[in-house]
């Protein structure tokens, strides 16, 4: 109970925790790169009896990812928490954080079918609590509805996972793509089909399955907006990855069932719905957070177009989403500790009182829009490049629509910030401290410096998507 | 044929039933109950599936040969631990909520939060 009153000695221990799991998936990437796939049996079990850790291309691309953001973001916790919370709820803050940061890793690094269900829920579990925390009274409310929408998709993704099981008694990733083929024609495979994807998008905030999203991210202390939004449809964009195309093969998601149209269609409604829902809030964190669910639509839409160029459009679309949206959510915690408020008319004049952190929002709003230079353009590029290869001009011509609306809400915070004057009996804002606004441009920098040097982003996504073509057939 | 998967019947009817809870009732507590009633039909599922016909308790023993699957059964503890904690959690929940709005109805929260 000492440590309840030193929430500063458990921000450093959480700190070099996540730094240390960021080091070591930089080494996995490299090892994995040189040296192929890296098998770890759990307690020295082989599988298919034990659980098998199995990191190949695309689990040590979204280790980096997680570890990177969840260590940029912590940097800035500390800080931002002590405004936000209570001094004795701090140091459970940090507990949960590294327990959702564990099950997203697990998910990440796991092989077991059963075994991601098991780190879903440790990682949905710690999510439900830390949005809890939020000030707001409707931060409880919107955990809440979280927590119903959340679970129904986990058991969703439980029954899927039991049914395939029941067929072909293996829960390893690998057993399963081998033998599901040989069963694949049966109705309790499309069941199991059915439930584990409706239950992956049900987590993945696909749209219309999207709304315990918007008020989960808008009431949630700002540090775990930018953590989540950043990480969270992450892992289940893997998982839906994972699961169309190397558990049940991509001949049998888009060949034996209209899963194409179907992503298509959604991601492409997504986009827009959710594009033209954040062009009419009035609450900073909604705006982004409605956005966030458009851009799960354009790496839906990257899926949906089933070659490789499509899969790796996703996956630096992974990348570069995740750079977006920690830089942007983690200049809104800027903004929250200075005024305190999220609404729109409360930025009034804001670009010439806190004008590192407007122009950081405002770097990381272009790369959301897709400007040349930044990461944003890059991802765009590749999906639209991924879209004509396949004939889609139609989608082509959607998706630059779809691009326009965000110039729409951006420029919504722009002019609120920079065109017109603060309100003459406010008190002057000041700049934002240090300690939060160093991570931010550290982001805003890795917007910028990947949107030209795409070497990481775009090789490795590359190399990984052509690895699971390799092993489907 | 339609009496020997009597319990996949049943997993199937409190399946729904435990999801139309979660969707028609706006207390917040019968929400819960409906989601504990829809995870346990699951729990029913995992355990049928277990089940090998004439098979006895998996127990090594020197006249057994035939026994129910026991990785099943170990699945279903570790998703009743889970079930518990989300309980749990919800019930947690509830209660903050209950604090702070005074009424645990989905509408009159919806309500209070409108007037905003």
């Amino acid at each position: 109970m000492f440590l309840k009153r030193q929430p500063k000695l458990v921000w450093l221990f959480s700190l070099l925790a996540t730094t240390i799991t960021f080091v070591i998936s930089v080494l996995l990437l490299q090892q994995v790169l040189s040296s192929g796939t890296i098998i770890y049996e759990l307690g020295g079990w082989s599988p298919p009896w034990g659980i098998e850790y199995r990191i190949d291309q695309l689990n040590a691309y979204l280790l980096l990812i997680i570890s990177t953001i969840s260590t940029i973001v912590l940097v800035a916790a500390h800080t931002s928490i002590q405004k936000e919370l209570d001094t004795h709820r701090q140091a459970y803050f940090y507990m949960l954080y590294l327990l959702s940061l564990a099950g997203m890793l697990g998910i990440v690094a796991t092989a077991d079918a059963f075994n991601v269900f098991v780190f879903l829920e440790i990682s949905s579990l710690s999510a439900y609590a830390l949005i809890a925390l939020g000030k707001d009274r409707r931060a409880l409310w919107a955990s809440y509805q979280y927590l119903i929408m959340g679970t129904v998709g986990a058991t969703f993704i439980l029954i899927g996972i039991g049914l395939m099981y029941q067929m072909t008694g293996t829960l390893n990733m690998n057993d399963l793509a081998s033998r599901l083929p040989e069963v694949a024609q049966t109705r309790t495979v499309f069941v199991a089909f059915a439930f584990t994807v409706v239950g992956i998008c049900l987590k993945l905030a696909l749209f219309p399955l999207h709304l315990w999203l918007p008020n989960a991210y808008a009431y949630a202390p700002s540090v775990v907006t930018a953590f989540f939004a950043a990480t969270a449809t992450k892992v289940a964009v893997y998982l839906l990855i994972r699961f169309t195309f190397s558990v049940f093969g991509l001949s049998f998601s888009f060949t034996t069932l209209p899963l194409q149209t179907l992503f298509l269609l959604l991601g492409l409604l997504g986009v827009f719905v959710a594009s033209i829902a954040a062009i009419y809030q009035n609450n900073v964190k909604h705006i982004f957070a409605y956005s966030s669910v458009a851009q799960v639509g354009y790496m839906i839409v990257g899926l949906s177009v089933g070659t490789t160029l499509g899969l790796s459009a996703t996956m630096i679309h992974l990348f570069n989403h995740a750079l977006m949206k920690s830089a942007l959510f983690l200049a809104m915690a800027a903004v929250m500790y200075r005024i305190g408020g999220m609404q729109l008319s409360q930025f009034n004049g804001l670009g010439k009182q806190m004008p590192l952190t407007m122009a950081a929002i405002v770097v990381g709003g272009l790369s959301l829009v897709g400007v040349p230079l930044t990461v944003g353009f890059i991802s765009k590029w590749y999906l639209v490049l991924a879209v004509i290869e396949n004939g889609w001009w139609h989608v082509a011509l959607l998706i630059l629509l779809g691009s326009l609306l965000a110039i729409v809400y951006l420029w919504k915070i722009v002019e609120v910030a920079y065109f017109r004057s603060p309100a003459h009996n406010s008190e002057p804002v000041k700049e934002a401290p240090l300690s939060i606004l160093i991570p931010v441009w550290v982001l805003v920098f890795a917007n910028l410096y990947f949107g030209i040097d795409t070497r990481l982003s775009v090789e490795v996504a590359q190399t990984a998507a052509q690895s699971l073509f390799g092993i489907t057939p | 044929m339609l009496f020997g998967l009597y319990n996949y019947w049943i997993v199937v009817a409190l399946m729904m039933l435990g999801f139309y809870i979660i969707i028609a009732h706006s207390n917040l507590i019968k929400k819960l109950v409906g989601l504990s009633i829809f995870q346990t039909s699951v729990f029913i599922f995992y355990i049928s599936v277990a089940k090998i016909e004439g098979g006895s308790a998996p127990i090594l023993e020197a006249d057994t040969t035939l026994y129910s699957n026991p990785l099943p059964h170990v699945l279903i503890l570790t998703a009743i631990v889970v079930g518990i904690a989300t309980t749990a959690l919800g019930l947690a929940l509830t209660m903050r909520i209950n604090e702070a709005y005074g009424s645990i109805e989905e509408e009159t929260i919806q309500q209070q939060d409108k007037q905003l």
